[in-house]
Order: structure tokens, then C-alpha cells, then sequence
């Protein structure tokens, strides 16, 4: 995997190797090397739980340089409405389209404004007999990574049509080379909430190529407006808004997709609600549903990492604002109505294929004496989980081990016992606990990183 | 490569931890997708048969390079025709195990179909041995 994959990575002078964004891993991808957490891409489904969990914030989220944009001529910045939602009441949806612009760009746009071409799009699969149900949204691209990795047999579950960004990326081009713009005079900004989008946008699955020029963080997005946003009346931006429902508003909220789909439709938020949801939908144990919305953060979108705004009072703040627009079906799309075939095609995704990320590799008989081998090894742990031998549970060590990513003297229990044993001298272990965790580890400190007022 | 893993009579809360497992080390050795799910379902149908009828169980799994073998043997009430039971929708789970979306009379005929070779060994009074083979293709 190249460099440019990696959409998130860590800060070493941050980083405490604590462990928790370890056992926060719902792939349990991460690893305590060298008193430093390592991220294993190949496994990593940009969910942004280590985000989340980490205590000193050393994760951090490759963005593109908000100056890229002034090679274009025509800056569009492309943002889902829950950006509307970070900002503090006080500010109009005018004020803050002004501040964007302010910022920089020349159009603004917000993406869920060709709902119900998408509401249409999407039920004609699920009422397609062929469609494997219940038909799963790809709206989530953290979801998708997932099941391609951890639930492969799900993926043709997959409904195969485009989210919200690449249609808007799409209709945004449109209206400006209606307006006499070049293609390449233009260039497209997407404003993420979450890491998972940008890798959705980067290196789309199921597309050929990136709809978009560049990536722009929420949170930093948010800075930078707050600090040039107007508190007095500004103009009238609502024609930039025109396509926008009630519907679209609410799309990236819990229930924003499900409420459309299917006779019988669950929503689901947060990526370990989400495992334990698909495990039980792999052992075919789900029945008579037609469509399932699963998102990787609480609260969907308004849980994202890169946002500023509590979630709630995002939620609370969208749901207000749907209510003042009008519903999909009453808005008038000429420019969607003409094209109506060219973008039926265009919604439509590439098949997406499986990609199972937990292969103990090719052959399977030295598979199968690996599995056996870590079985056995398991016997030998103490069962509490508690990673300090830097793999997140006892389980994932044995599989560490018959990977060769590990070894028996990691577990600092073992370890113990063997010096009870005589086995090893008590100086050999403790080196061997010093190398995992570093050597100042042990150093009483009080100004160390990670303790003092940083509790709870 | 062998598992064992035990079933409570009566536990619904639980069922399906052994099939899980299962399914996990099937995908460590990418077994195709719908191998696993055949053999998961057949597992999964069996534990709950247990945990419906039975007192309590246990599930051996043994893995090697071609296929799976699954026994699921418990304690129970026994099956006093066979025959009968493999026949789609017939049940004698209580009024109690249906409302709580189970007890369909598909228990045994799901298993037969997502398995390649099954061997019951009934006992009235005594119990139930389950043997399911899986092979890999």
C-alpha cells in the first residue's frame, strides 16, 4: 500500500502508547511498538474510533492545503447540511454561506440537494426481486470498508448507487459550464466530517476516480469561517440552495435514509453496534427486512470526528432546519428532469468487491495449523485482555505470535511466572517489558505525559 | 484442529456464540462465502435446537485441510420420529419458544439442506447426537 492511502496517521511526539485506541479498534488494527501505536492500513476501515479514544490527540487526518484553492477559478466547496449544524444558533444559514465565501470560495454548495433522484434511484433496487436482502446503504463509507474486509459474503448486499457528494460533485460542474465555465477552470471542494469520507472521496470504491480536487477538514473549515463570519445581515445566498429538502437536510441524521426504504427498514449507529449487528446478519439470524442504514459513528454524521459542534445539538439543529424546507418530491428539478438517463447512469456504482482482511494466508494447511497453534497458545494467557504486551486482547497475541508479529515473553504474565519458574532472570524480563513500553516508562514522573490532569 | 463449546438448555440470549467463533476461523482460512454460510446456518440451527428442547449440550467442532465436522450432542427429551421431524414446519417447540421467533418446524430440514452429510442418533429420554459434515471446495 502506497502512501497516499493513509488518510489518518499518528503523531509520534504525542503518543503515549497508552492502549486505548488499541481496544477501541473494531478491526483491531492497531499495535503498542516501541511504546507507540502503529496502524495497520491494510486492516484500518477509517472509522476514527482511535480519534475518539485517544487521550492526548496524536491521531491526526491528512488534509489537502486550503491554498490549492486558489489555482481555480470557480471554487465550489461541497459540504453535507450538517455543517450547518456546528455552527452556534446566532448565525444565519446566509451569514454562514457568506463566511465560506469569505473564505475563499466562489460557489457554495451544499451536497444533499438531488434527494429524491437518489430516493428513486436507491428503491428501485431494493424492489428489484434479484437484490440480495436486506439491501445494506453504502452511504457510510466506513461500513463499506468494513464489510468488504470483515463480512465479505455481505457485500453483495451492497446497494450499488452513488452517495450524496458524487451526485452534487456532478450537478455542480453542470451549473457552472452552464454558466460558461471550463471544466478544468473549476475545482471541487469537499468539506468532510469524517476520516472515512475522505478515503470515500480519495480512493473511492466501486468508481474509477475522485470526483473531487481536494479535501477540506470540517473542524478546520469551522475555524476559518468563525473567523471571518459576519454578525450583521448579509445577502441573499437561498438561490444556492434552491434543490435543497427537508429530506436532503436530514439524510446524514439516524433514520435519515431508512425512514424512505423497504416495508421494514433498521437503522443502525455506531461502528461496534454495527459489528455485532452484521455478525448476527452473516449467521443469517436477520429475517423479513428489507433495508438496513448502518453508520459508523453515534449519531451518524453529527458523530463525526472532524466536527466542532456537540452531536446532539447538531441533530437538534438540523431537525429544526428540515422543517422549514419543502419535501423532495415538491421541488422543482428542471436541469435533473432533462437528464433523467444520463444520470440514471451515472448514479450507478462498480460492483464492490470483497476483500477479507483476516487470511491467515494461501495454504491452507499451514492456515489451518496456525489457527490450531494460536488455539492452543490462548490456553497459555491469562484471559484479562489487559494489552500490555501491545496486542489488544490475549487472542489477538496468540495470532500475533503464529503470525510471527509476536512472541510468548510479551505477555508480561508469562513473563512473571517464568521468573517465579526460574525460567528467565528477573532482569531479562524486565528489559523485555522496558523494550515494549520504552524506558522511561518506569520513571516516576509526575509531569508525564498522559497522567497528571488527565483523569477523568 | 479442534473446538468445544457448551450450550445451556434454555439460554436464547447466548445462542449462536459457537457458530460465530466457527465462522471466524473459517474466514482465517478463506473458506468461500457460501460454504461458511451453510455451514454456519446448520450450526446455528442445531444450538438452537438445544437450547429449545434440550437441558443442556455440547458442540465439538474439528477442522482440517477439506472440511468441517461439527457434532452436536445434548441431553434432552430425544426425537421420537426422525423421520417426521425433518419434514418442513413440523414443531413441538413450546407456545413459549415461538413467541419468541423460533420453534418455525424448519430446525432439522435447514440443517439437512446446508449440509453435505448428516447423521442423527436419537435416544427418547436420553438425547440427541447431531453429526454435520461440510466439505471445502
Amino acid at each position: 500500500m502506497n502512501e497516499s492511502t493513509k488518510y489518518h496517521a499518528l503523531d509520534a511526539s504525542k503518543c503515549i502508547g497508552c492502549t486505548h485506541c488499541m481496544k477501541s479498534c473494531p478491526t483491531e488494527a492497531i499495535r503498542v511498538v516501541n511504546g507507540l501505536a502503529v496502524i495497520d492500513h491494510e486492516r484500518c476501515v477509517y472509522c476514527g474510533q482511535c480519534h475518539r479514544a485517544c487521550p492526548t490527540h496524536a491521531f491526526y487526518v491528512e488534509q489537502d492545503d486550503l491554498d490549492l484553492i486558489r489555482s481555480f477559478k470557480y471554487r465550489v466547496i461541497l459540504f453535507p447540511a450538517i455543517m450547518i449544524g456546528q455552527f452556534p444558533e446566532r448565525y444565519t444559514e446566509d451569514q454562514i454561506y457568506n463566511g465560506l465565501k469569505k473564505v475563499g470560495f466562489t460557489h457554495v454548495y451544499e451536497v444533499e440537494q438531488p434527494q429524491q433522484v437518489l430516493i428513486d434511484s436507491i428503491n428501485e433496487v431494493i424492489n428489484d426481486q434479484e437484490t440480495p436482502k436486506p439491501a445494506i446503504s453504502i452511504y457510510c463509507p466506513a461500513i463499506v470498508r468494513l464489510i468488504q474486509g470483515r463480512y465479505p459474503s455481505l457485500t453483495e448486499n451492497m446497494i450499488l448507487r452513488k452517495a450524496p457528494h458524487n451526485l452534487a460533485a456532478h450537478f455542480a460542474i453542470e451549473r457552472l459550464m452552464k454558466e460558461g465555465a471550463q471544466r478544468e477552470e473549476i475545482g471541487l471542494f469537499y468539506a468532510t466530517p469524517c476520516i472515512a469520507k475522505i478515503a470515500a472521496v480519495k480512493s473511492p470504491v466501486g468508481e474509477s476516480e475522485s470526483v473531487v480536487d481536494g479535501i477540506v477538514n470540517m473542524n478546520q473549515l469551522y475555524n476559518e469561517v468563525m473567523k471571518v463570519i459576519s454578525d450583521v445581515e448579509v445577502e441573499d445566498n437561498s438561490e444556492q440552495r434552491k434543490n435543497l429538502s427537508s429530506e436532503g437536510i436530514v439524510w446524514s441524521l439516524t433514520r435519515g435514509e431508512s425512514c424512505h426504504f423497504g416495508s421494514r427498514s433498521i437503522a443502525i449507529d455506531g461502528i461496534h453496534n454495527a459489528v455485532r449487528f452484521l455478525e448476527r446478519l452473516e449467521n443469517d439470524q436477520v429475517h423479513g427486512i428489507d433495508f438496513i442504514e448502518m453508520r459508523a459513528c453515534d449519531q451518524s454524521c453529527a458523530g463525526g470526528i472532524l466536527l466542532t459542534g456537540n452531536r446532539f445539538m447538531t441533530v437538534e439543529r438540523l431537525e429544526r432546519r428540515a422543517k422549514r424546507y419543502p419535501a423532495a418530491k415538491d421541488i422543482s428539478q428542471e436541469t435533473i428532469r432533462a437528464n433523467r438517463i444520463e444520470l440514471k447512469e451515472k448514479l450507478i456504482l462498480e460492483p464492490i468487491q470483497p476483500k477479507p482482511h483476516f487470511i491467515f494466508g494461501k495454504d491452507r494447511m499451514k492456515a489451518v495449523e496456525k489457527i490450531d497453534r494460536a488455539q492452543r497458545i490462548v490456553c497459555f494467557l491469562p484471559g484479562i485482555d489487559c494489552g500490555a504486551c501491545g496486542s489488544p486482547n490475549c487472542h489477538a497475541l496468540a495470532e500475533d505470535m503464529v503470525n510471527n508479529k509476536a512472541k510468548m515473553s510479551d505477555c508480561i504474565f508469562l513473563q512473571q511466572m517464568w521468573v517465579d519458574e526460574g525460567k528467565i532472570k528477573a532482569k531479562k524480563a524486565f528489559l523485555n517489558v522496558q523494550k515494549k513500553w520504552g524506558t522511561d516508562r518506569f520513571k516516576a514522573d509526575c509531569n508525564k505525559r498522559g497522567r497528571r490532569n488527565e483523569g477523568f | 484442529m479442534k473446538l468445544t463449546f457448551t450450550i445451556q438448555g434454555g439460554d436464547f440470549t447466548h445462542a449462536g456464540h459457537p457458530s460465530s467463533e466457527v465462522k471466524k476461523i473459517l474466514k482465517q482460512l478463506a473458506i468461500d462465502g457460501k460454504t461458511i454460510k451453510n455451514i454456519v446456518i446448520a450450526l446455528y440451527e442445531a444450538e438452537v435446537n438445544v437450547v429449545a428442547h434440550a437441558w443442556k449440550g455440547t458442540v465439538n467442532v474439528e477442522i482440517d485441510e477439506n472440511k468441517i465436522t461439527i457434532w452436536v450432542i445434548d441431553e434432552g427429551p430425544g426425537i421420537p420420529d426422525v423421520e417426521l421431524a425433518m419434514q418442513p414446519g413440523f414443531s413441538t417447540a413450546s407456545s413459549k419458544v415461538r413467541e419468541m421467533g423460533f420453534g418455525a418446524g424448519m430446525g432439522l430440514p435447514n440443517i439437512k439442506k446446508n449440509t453435505d452429510k448428516l447423521q442423527i442418533e436419537t435416544e427418547v429420554g436420553k438425547g440427541t447426537k447431531v453429526k454435520m459434515v461440510n466439505y471445502f471446495s
